[in-house]
């Protein structure tokens, strides 16, 4: 018996087409290794097994019916800070314990219309604030390749869900590197659109002008299959960009000659773990052999600033994204306080995690009279030129490619009792959204078994040329192929 | 010495100037809500029920803009006189409050759709211009209704339907320098925005609020003294009884040595006063910063040139249409400019008399006039209803038919009146109630003559009080007759008949 789990989503497409397997079975044999497994590596908030098996038996019947997609029938997880009409969303906080959106996600309408079958939530950092998963309000998510390990984050269940099969694939937010680096700690693919490529409509705002959602899958060609189906323009969105959505899978060919990269040195920080240093090298010597062009010696200066406007910005919009959270209309509240106020200040008090409210502070300071200027309206400004660096060296190079993180996956509670260095474990992924461009991450090699996650960065809404420089490497390289022992 | 005393006080009185500045906000008339699909028309809507998503801010909703409120507040702009700059933009205002469903409001901070502009009022005969600071959009918040249980706890109750409904800031400069100014500014700003159909411009119904910035100063200075801000007025009375209370007060104030606080006050309209809301030290810091949700806007300069070619009439072309077409005095114009609705009935009516002479219709433009500024308006006041729901009872056809009899003689004016209000009432048309009514006016004499034979009879005082010169005395003579016709009788036959009877002029 094949094991249906470990199939990636063009093989299971091709298994129902064919009518070999149907998605009642692959659903059930999803669900069974879940229950299985995620006991351990605890990836999942809410497994929601009875509207999977009635989407199951939908997508059978649309497919018996000839009404086939690539994803149609195919096993999914989704991020808890994603809406699901009717399903449970926390954000992985207690603030939204047991809330129940009347709503799909824009991302969501787009699953069920081609009959994905949706299994469950994945636990995230409370949020999406952190990078490692363990600021969950709930319990931290393991690295399947080692259990002691975190799986990176803040879509930490999703990356670590797929990487040892409990989905087929699964959908991630990035605002800093939320998907890209937990791909990269799994060993799996993980790709941040170019900002407004896809709709956030649905996605709970954590920093509105950084947040994309985007695909977390087993190889390239998936990441091309769901990316096919979640992008373009909404206008429940207006920062969706009205342009037209091509097929991804069309720039899926191992041929990269004549393309250009460039290596940006300042992306191989101090305190980078050697090893990976070295794993990187060799990925993108990969890469020259392939027929693409390398310069080792770009220079994006600006880089070193991107951190700091990074902690000013992301939390200045979420110290008013996350002021809804007043305990009077849904989600936790506090009942016990004798005045309003008293009910709202103690409703935040106990319903957010000590992350969020350390995030919450530190935006509403940057934000405030006679800070303004010296801290926002800077960072705007930093912000700026680091988009027009990355626009100047896009007329040079096609991609630029870096390590997606300095290190292999860490340790669970290493960094816990120091904020700065866990939020340098996002140093390589934070720039990228600051500057609103694409960038994937794919497996390119082991360190103490461990993945090292290589992340090609390209200009605005070049999502193709990204697929087709990770497509190669990854058709010339094993790494895809290596699975944590289950 | 005592003199030189007073002297000296008399060269101590200050004599202050009023500044006045106001802060209009108007729900736009927006089929939708400012940025989402829900209806806007809430108003007889039970709680709860115009809501969304997006209104009630639920986790991971986005806003999108009401195109249609863009286009109302550019042509507000216009009409005021604005600058309209090349770009606009959203922020959020942030504040925690449970009327707001996001705890922050999406209004817009350093770029406005309009600036710089200004309107003209008519103070005493002179034209006036105040000021327009800036325009701008934002969204409304919910209504809190607070309740007390039985048991004496106070709890509040949220309706969320008001919520996101589109809210236009007007910002006018502190260039008003009495409380009758400010009415002015806000008779002729309503009607501006009735005109443009933006706004009911209904201020008892929240549709339409204003809040003052006032301060004074002594008269010849420039600078501006400490200003207090008045909120909670609910009528356009409220607001001129607020204001001339609060620059009695400060003036006072100052007198007896105080100082003026730099506050928020609300209007307590059945006291009459001004009381202390919160002063400034509790101000809070809004932490505006662009709405990362929301694209800035580009007004290319061809889309601004557009609607400002199509901006319909305003109340000064209009005024100065209705004195050169129909030669009406300027208060008759001034007044029927003040309502969109009023202007639309005169011209209707006058409009059903296209084929007079040039004179006949300026003299029939004054008596619909006439009626519109008084009868009609005073039944209106008195029933409390809008004369855009009357005019289906009173239609403009109604009322010419009811002139053409007057003007005919078959009903006397003072008649014409009760037949106005049985129309106002039953909306039949006049030569049907006085069919019915039996109200056809007497002018045969015979008729009339022996009526006044016995007016003069049963009067002998007022007879002979005439006679020695009291002119009165006639006019009461003459009513006697017209009550004892029942208000049949023509009054000039009768005014003619009682003359001869009595051997007068």
């Amino acid at each position: 018996m094949q094991e249906l789990h470990k199939l990636t989503i063009h093989e299971s497409h091709k298994l129902l087409k064919e009518k070999k397997v149907s998605s009642v079975e692959l659903t059930e044999a999803i669900l069974k290794h879940l229950n299985k497994v995620d006991a351990k590596v605890r990836a999942c908030m809410t497994v929601t097994g009875e509207n999977a098996m009635a989407a199951a038996k939908a997508a059978d019947k649309a497919i018996s019916k000839g009404k086939i997609e690539p994803l149609t029938g195919v096993p999914a997880l989704i991020k808890d800070n994603m809406c699901i009409k009717g399903v449970r969303t926390t954000c992985s906080s207690k603030m939204l314990e047991n809330f129940i959106p009347p709503y799909d996600a824009t991302v969501i309408e787009k699953l069920k219309a081609v009959n994905t079958v949706i299994v469950g939530k994945t636990n995230m950092d409370e949020f999406a604030m952190g990078s490692s998963t363990e600021n969950s309000a709930y319990f931290a998510t393991h690295n399947p390749w080692n259990l002691d390990c975190v799986p990176g984050g803040s879509s930490g269940g999703s990356a670590a869900a797929v990487a040892i099969d409990e989905a087929i694939y699964a959908l991630g937010s990035d605002t800093g590197g939320s998907i890209r680096q937990p791909a990269g700690f799994c060993g799996v693919v993980g790709m941040k659109p170019t900002y407004g490529r896809v709709s956030r409509f649905g996605l709970v705002a954590f920093a509105s002008s950084l947040d994309q959602i985007g695909p977390i899958t087993k190889d390239v060609t998936d990441c091309a299959l769901v990316l096919n189906v979640i992008a373009g323009h909404d206008k429940r969105d207006s920062t969706t960009a009205a342009l037209d959505v091509p097929d991804y899978t069309k720039a899926l060919k191992p041929d990269i000659k004549g393309f250009r990269v460039g290596v940006p040195g300042e992306y191989f920080v101090e305190g980078m773990q050697p090893e990976v240093r070295q794993a990187l090298e060799a990925a993108i010597k990969k890469l020259e052999e392939l027929g693409a062009v390398i310069d080792w010696n770009v220079s994006l200066p600006h880089t070193k600033y991107a951190l700091a406007i990074y902690y000013i910005l992301a939390p200045s919009e979420a110290s008013a994204n996350l002021a809804r959270y007043d305990g009077v209309k849904y989600g936790y509240s506090y009942r016990e306080a004798g005045t309003m106020w008293e009910a709202m200040e103690k409703t935040k008090q106990y319903g957010f995690g000590p992350e969020v409210k350390r995030r919450i502070m530190l935006g509403t300071y940057a934000l405030s009279a006679g800070y303004y200027d010296a801290y926002y309206v800077k960072a705007q400004k930093v912000r700026t030129l680091i988009k027009q660096e990355f626009e100047e060296a896009f007329k040079k190079y096609d991609a630029l490619v870096t390590p997606t993180s300095p290190t292999v996956a860490f340790k669970i509670g290493e960094k816990t009792d120091d904020p700065v260095q866990m939020y340098l474990s996002d140093v390589c992924t934070l720039p990228i959204n600051i500057a609103g461009v694409p960038a994937v991450s794919i497996p390119a090699g082991m360190v103490n078994g461990l993945p090292v996650g290589m992340q090609i960065i390209g200009k605005h809404f070049s999502e193709e040329t990204l697929l087709r420089l990770a497509y190669a490497y990854e058709q010339a390289t094993p790494w895809h192929t290596k699975k944590p022992a289950a | 010495m005592p003199q030189r005393g007073v002297i000296a006080i008399l060269c101590d009185v200050v004599n202050y100037e009023t500044v006045i500045g106001l802060e209009v906000h108007s729900q736009l008339l927006t089929k939708s809500k400012m940025y989402c699909a829900c209806s806007a028309d809430y108003a007889s809507a039970l709680p709860n029920t115009h809501v969304c998503p997006v209104c009630m801010g639920m986790p991971g909703v986005l806003p999108t803009i009401n195109q249609r409120a863009i286009e109302f507040t550019l042509m507000t702009a216009l009409a005021l006189n604005c600058s309209i700059p090349e770009h606009a933009k959203f922020d959020r205002k942030n504040y925690p409050y449970p009327d707001l469903m996001k705890g922050y409001q999406i209004s817009q901070y350093d770029a406005p759709v309009g600036v710089k502009g200004y309107l003209v009022i008519d103070v005493e005969g002179k034209k006036k211009k105040i000021g327009i600071t800036r325009l701008h959009l934002e969204e409304d918040v919910a209504k809190l209704v607070h309740r007390n249980t039985p048991e004496g706890e106070t709890y509040s109750l949220v309706d969320i339907n008001r919520a996101g409904m589109p809210l236009m800031e007007i910002v006018s400069e502190p260039d008003m320098s009495s409380p009758e100014e400010a009415r002015l500014y806000l008779v002729k700003l309503r009607a501006i925005l009735q005109y443009l159909g933006v706004s009911t411009g209904n201020m008892e119904e929240g549709s339409f609020r204003c809040d003052a910035n006032i301060s004074i100063r002594p008269v010849g200075t420039t600078e501006y003294l400490s200003k207090v801000e008045v909120k909670n007025m609910n009528s356009f009375r409220a607001v001129y009884r607020a204001l001339e209370y609060e620059a009695q007060r400060q003036r006072d104030a100052l007198a007896s040595g105080e100082r003026i606080v730099q506050e928020t006050r609300g209007w307590v309209d059945d006291k009459g006063v001004t009381v202390s809301q919160r002063s400034k030290e509790y101000a809070h810091d809004y932490r505006y910063f662009p709405e990362p949700d929301l694209p800035p806007m580009a007004f290319s300069r061809e889309m601004v040139q557009k609607i400002e070619a199509e901006l319909p009439d305003l109340p000064e072309k209009i005024y100065d249409d209705l004195i050169a077409e129909y030669n009406l005095p300027p208060y008759d114009a001034e007044v029927l400019t003040q309502s969109k609705h009023y202007v639309a009935y005169f011209t209707t009516s006058i409009g059903l008399k296209s084929s007079m002479s040039t004179s006949d219709r300026q003299k029939r433009a004054k008596t619909i006039s006439n009626w519109l500024l008084g009868e009609f308006t005073r039944l209106l006041n008195a029933k409390n209803v809008k004369i855009e729901e009357a005019k289906d009872k009173v239609t403009p056809e109604n009322l010419s038919g009811l002139i053409d009899l007057v003007d005919k003689g078959t009903l006397s004016g003072p008649l014409s009146k009760t037949v106005f209000e049985e129309m106002f009432n039953s909306g039949k048309p006049a030569g049907i109630i006085v069919e019915e009514k039996g109200l056809v006016q007497i002018s045969d004499t015979s008729e009339i003559s022996n009526i006044s034979d016995k007016v003069i009879a049963e009067n002998e005082k007022a007879v002979t009080d005439y006679r020695a010169g009291k002119e009165q005395s006639l006019t009461f003579i003459i009513g006697q007759v017209m009550k004892a016709s029942k208000g049949k009788a023509n009054p000039a036959v009768v005014r003619q008949i009682i003359l001869d009877k009595l051997g007068g002029k």
